[in-house]
């Protein structure tokens, strides 16, 4: 009896638990939606800022996120899975791996803040890039690569080791193992963490503060090298530093809204081509 | 007459463990030889000698000679894809790739930069009927390998094998995860197979050794205890270790 006490006493309190961290992120989104459902519209997400970013719209400022997360990929994706193939394909099990294993870790620990300080270091300073799309999205991309290892390499553990046997059974090398039979069954799960990241590197705004963000800039990138406004950054400004934080208050809101959306539709999508891509694996 | 395989004085080593311990083996084209023995004997790992899937074992040692057609393939300078093309292997668990039927046969062919429709539609044909599997998959070619049944899946990776032609088929306890209908069917298609391939089988079925096999091999830890006619093993084996096995005294 005592014992079945304890267990019930120790489940309702898992499941308080449980329910709280779901009501906390449905309060940040309610707050966000409640806030700023009133500042979206088609208007607000095509137009420039104007009046000292009091007024307008954010449309700068989400191309220019988009720009940066594609960019950023565009880098974090090939390398990373190049080095995922490596780490679980090629080397043995060993010190080495372990020592990568934990640089990746490592690297992955790394505040957003220092790889800011770094790509401006390296990229702004070093390589004469300046404040740019390149720069932003090498630094973006520097930080998007542990979870792309992670992930990728996670997805490459999860292929049954039979189909590489019966590949290389076969007369496979093993490139063509890895790029007729591993991959593909590792897809789905590689573009689920490409995917996640994007999600996470949209959000940032430390590693964007020294390499690439404008702080107003009201038109459109074109070229590589030159800076953009972001959705992180420009949220940050008008509700610290604007011209006038009250009144530019609802325009903050519906930016963290865009942001928001764009994160949780990320998210979403990798579940869903998850799901899909997984079952027609079965 | 040459064999068509054969090891000399073959000597296997994981690490410090002695798994083959001086095996002298021979058989001759077109025939199915049964490889038995009791768990850990070395009978796969032996079977494994012949495609060098040992060599994807770390601190795994081959001395010795392994030679198909009078040549040795144990020489570290040898193109191991190569002799993987010549030599087929079929695996304890159906292990069909998660593609189509017909791209699972045809996968041998592509890495071997065969891309023509017409050849591949041609090999594949040919492939599936060898391994009695076309009539059943003929109009389903593009169905996933993973819906069709456990034994079709098996029949699937014997015409997978044979796709690239080998000449030597290689065969780890091909019907342990099959049910009793799926396992007559591979096994008299491993009688028929023989007329054109050279197999060995390795199986823990005492009756399947004696229903399909010419020769049977018995092995015990790591050696090679006694080899001759099936029937001569199964009725008149001549050393005691045989006798209990086969009677399944222990194993």
């Amino acid at each position: 009896m005592n014992k079945r006490l304890s267990q019930k006493i120790f489940f309702t309190l898992f499941r308080l638990i449980s329910l709280m961290i779901v009501i906390v992120l449905f309060s940040i989104l309610g707050f966000i939606i409640f806030n700023g459902a009133k500042s979206i519209s088609w208007h607000f997400l095509t137009q420039m800022p104007t009046d000292g970013m009091t007024k307008g719209g954010i449309f700068p400022a989400i191309v220019g996120t988009l720009i940066l997360v594609l960019g950023s990929m565009i880098f974090a994706f090939p390398v990373g899975v190049a080095a995922a193939i490596y780490m679980n394909e090629y080397v043995k099990e060993g010190p080495v791996k372990r020592f990568m294993r934990l640089m990746t870790s490592n690297l992955a620990g790394v505040p957003s803040i220092v790889f800011g300080l770094f790509g401006m270091a390296l990229f702004v300073n070093q390589l004469h890039f300046g404040d740019s799309i390149i720069a932003g999205s090498l630094t973006l991309g520097l930080l998007a690569l542990p979870v792309v290892i992670r992930t990728t390499e996670e997805a490459l553990k999860q292929v049954d080791d039979s189909f590489r046997l019966a590949s290389i059974g076969l007369g496979a090398t093993k490139l063509q193992t890895i790029g007729k039979v591993t991959l593909p069954i590792a897809f789905p799960n590689i573009i689920t963490g490409l995917i996640l990241s994007i999600g996470r590197v949209s959000g940032e705004t430390a590693p964007i503060l020294f390499t690439v963000a404008a702080y107003f800039l009201p038109k459109l990138p074109h070229s590589i090298f030159d800076q953009v406004m972001a959705l992180p950054y420009h949220l940050y400004v008008i509700a610290t530093s604007g011209t006038n934080i009250t009144e530019s208050r609802p325009i903050a809101y519906g930016t963290a809204l865009v942001l928001i959306s764009i994160v949780l539709i990320c998210n979403i999508t990798a579940s869903v081509i998850r799901n899909v891509l997984g079952k027609r694996n079965k | 007459m040459t064999p068509k395989i054969e090891t000399k004085n073959l000597q296997l080593y994981y690490g410090a463990h002695h798994a083959l311990k001086g095996i002298d083996f021979s058989a001759n084209a077109n025939t199915v030889t049964a490889l038995i023995g009791p768990s850990g004997c070395g009978k796969s790992t032996f079977l494994r000698c012949f495609n060098r899937m040992n060599d994807l074992i770390d601190g795994c040692d081959v001395e010795g000679q392994i030679l198909i057609d009078g040549m040795n393939i144990n020489d570290r300078y040898l193109n191991v894809d190569e002799l993987r093309k010549k030599v087929g292997m079929v695996f304890q668990k159906p292990n069909p790739f998660p593609k189509s039927i017909f791209e699972n046969v045809a996968y041998g062919l592509r890495i071997n930069g065969i891309n023509e429709k017409k050849i591949l539609e041609e090999k594949v044909e040919k492939a599936l009927k060898q391994a009695a599997l076309w009539e059943e998959v003929k109009d389903n070619l593009k169905k996933s390998a993973m819906s069709i049944s456990g034994g079709q899946q098996q029949r699937l990776c014997i015409a997978r094998a044979l796709a690239v032609e080998p000449s030597l088929v290689l065969m780890d306890e091909p019907t342990s995860a099959l049910d009793p209908i799926s396992t007559s069917k591979v096994e008299e298609l491993i009688y028929q197979l023989k007329e054109k391939y050279t197999i060995l089988i390795v199986t823990h079925n005492m009756q399947q050794a004696a229903r399909v096999s010419d020769k049977t091999a018995f092995f015990y830890i790591g050696e090679m205890i006694e080899y001759n006619d099936t029937t001569e093993i199964f009725t008149n084996p001549k050393i005691e270790r045989t006798q209990n096995y086969i009677t399944g005294r222990f194993g």
